[in-house]
């Protein structure tokens, strides 16, 4: 039986162990308990920091405390960090300050709350802010490792994590994870799969569909979407020559955008994106609404096969 | 200490350097810096705790000019304190100039706020607060609003938060020039009883004239010594105070003296123009 845990738990661990670093502060929105930053809370309330319902104060108040030397961690649903876009784009990333927000249940996978606290399009718009790293991690070891890797970095940052639970990947591979680097977990020639969050260990079953009909993909873990692990793309092109992006998210502005602009101004390969087909979604189970936005197993193996029939 | 008179020749300087800037560039913002100049010569000049020659010293003063258009004031009374010099005022509004458009941290020496986008500023001087407390250090974080800027929903949430966490040494100046950019603010949005809302929101209240140099002391003097929570003080100012034809006028908010009026506006200011 698989291991399941849900990745913000890794998102609450890290914080908890980066409580050894005295700058480390953390900043909620009533959510804390979702977003597990309540542990943090619970050990170190007086460096955790109430903002109530307000989401444009929090990321500001984060920004207050990191041009002040300070480390902060904020957090709330994905859904309502864009609330606050603006924030972060003025207040945030352009005075280049090193505010960490975590969006938590992102994505259709979010289930039964419904299109509104499905955050399809978060990814897509903190890669298009300068100094600022995009992350969805897929695994609860990966986010715990790449949370706690951001605060070496002074930059600031955006990481979605889910609610539900997905499959363990790297228990004892916990060296393989660095913000930035993808992760080839599955290689193969005829097909890349370059999938984020949720939709990794979705693409790992999809290659071993794919493998049964003889078919032999890659498949990469970019926990990373900005920025982006180029010259992985493009020993990927060279490799396999067709590549197919999966993601619980828009197919526009995300993981499926970002390797699209590489690719057209690299190395040529053809490429199908999986992702929510630009359109909302709407109450249902987490394994329902993959089926529904078709973003599940088949869907992730029929793009293979589209991708591969249109090698040159 | 400074007499009153000295920090109304300071800024007497100020406005001459306001002026200037904007028939300079031919564009900025002369309204909004002429009404809070009184206020920033005497903060600079009496109160805030800060070093021209060191701007990065940890345990300085945080002033924050959360009404960033209002950028030639700031740039004004930064020369005359020594963090920049005369000359660099000349690069307000020009490429590659330590003077941009908005107040911005990264360019400008002394600036501890990148500005342009109204109702930002008291949340950042909030999370300056915070970290000055984790510190146990005794700074205090001085945040300049604007009265139009309190329509952005989001300094309500910040006004809140302040008194929740009992930040007495967070204190905020309003400029309350009763201009905004398309019109006065009554006609824009009417704002009410302003002392009232931030009375309600727990905040300490005091009102001045905020072109009175006594009173602007004491203003100071109440923030400073006002630690039991946040401050505020709300001072009555003229939109374009100094230059007759920018007094109460919408019409510079946002636009720049012709040559005429420059001459005009420099002889009012006690300035003869080459």
């Amino acid at each position: 039986m698989t291991k399941m845990a849900a990745t913000r738990d890794g998102y609450g661990e890290a914080l908890l162990e980066l409580a050894s670093n005295p700058k480390v502060v953390v900043l909620e929105a009533d959510l804390g308990k979702s977003t597990k930053s309540l542990h943090f809370r619970k050990a170190h309330p007086e460096r955790t920091v109430s903002c109530g319902i307000g989401e444009q104060n929090m990321l500001l108040v984060g920004a207050g405390l990191a041009a002040s030397g300070y480390i902060p961690f904020a957090s709330t649903f994905a859904i309502f960090t864009e609330r606050a876009f603006e924030q972060m784009r003025n207040g945030v990333a352009r005075p280049n300050l090193a505010v960490h927000v975590c969006g938590s249940h992102g994505g259709t996978h979010t289930g039964t709350d419904g299109s509104s606290a499905q955050s399809i399009e978060d990814l897509a718009i903190y890669r298009t802010l300068p100094n600022v790293i995009v992350m969805h991690p897929s695994d609860i070891v990966s986010t715990k490792l790449l949370t706690m890797q951001l605060a070496e970095t002074g930059s600031p940052s955006y990481t979605r994590t889910a609610r539900n639970k997905t499959p363990v990947l790297y228990e004892g591979r916990e060296n393989e994870i660095q913000i930035g680097k993808g992760v080839v977990l599955k290689e193969g020639t005829d097909v890349a799969i370059v999938a984020c969050g949720v939709m990794v260990s979705q693409s790992l079953d999809a290659a071993e569909s794919l493998a049964a009909e003889g078919i032999n993909a890659t498949v990469v873990d970019m926990h990373t979407l900005k920025p982006l692990d180029g010259a992985l793309i493009d020993r990927l092109v060279a490799s396999c020559g067709a590549i197919v992006t999966a993601e619980d998210h828009s197919v526009i502005g995300g993981l499926g955008g970002a390797v699209a602009e590489h690719l057209t101004s690299n190395t040529f390969a053809p490429l199908e994106r999986v992702g929510v087909q630009d359109r909302f979604g709407e109450s249902g189970q987490a394994d329902e609404m993959l089926e529904v936005m078709q973003i599940s197993t088949p869907y992730i193996a029929e793009a293979a096969k589209r991708a591969i029939a249109r090698k040159v | 200490m400074t007499s009153t008179d000295e920090l109304r020749e300071l800024a007497r300087k100020c406005r001459v350097h306001i002026v200037n800037m904007v028939h300079r560039a031919q564009a900025g913002h002369p309204g909004g810096s002429l009404s809070e100049i009184d206020l920033l010569a005497a903060l600079y000049k009496t109160t805030l705790r800060v070093r021209p020659s060191e701007p990065k010293w940890e345990d300085r003063d945080r002033f924050i000019l959360s009404k960033g258009h209002a950028s030639p004031g700031m740039y004004a009374i930064l020369a005359e304190m020594g963090f920049i010099t005369v000359d660099d005022l000349a690069s307000y509004r020009v490429l590659g100039g330590i003077c941009q458009g908005h107040v911005d941290m990264k360019w400008c020496p002394g600036v501890d706020f990148s500005a342009g986008s109204l109702g930002m500023g008291l949340s950042f001087g909030m999370g300056s607060a915070i970290a000055g407390r984790l510190e146990g250090s005794e700074r205090q974080v001085y945040v300049m609003l604007g009265d139009g800027e309190i329509q952005e929903g989001s300094v309500w949430e910040a006004a809140m938060a302040a008194t929740h966490h009992e930040l007495g040494n967070l204190n905020v100046i309003l400029d309350r020039n009763r201009i905004q950019n398309d019109d006065f603010c009554e006609a824009q949005m009417r704002m009410f009883d302003i002392p009232a809302k931030w009375k309600a929101f727990g905040w300490n209240v005091k009102e001045i004239d905020g072109h009175n140099m006594d009173e602007i002391v004491e203003g100071m003097d109440f923030l400073k010594s006002s630690n039991d929570g946040p401050s505020i003080l709300i001072a009555h100012t003229v939109k374009g105070h100094g230059v007759s034809f920018m007094a109460d006028n919408p019409a510079f908010h946002g636009a720049a003296p012709n040559d005429e009026q420059y001459a005009q506006a420099m002889a009012e200011l006690g300035e003869v123009v080459a």
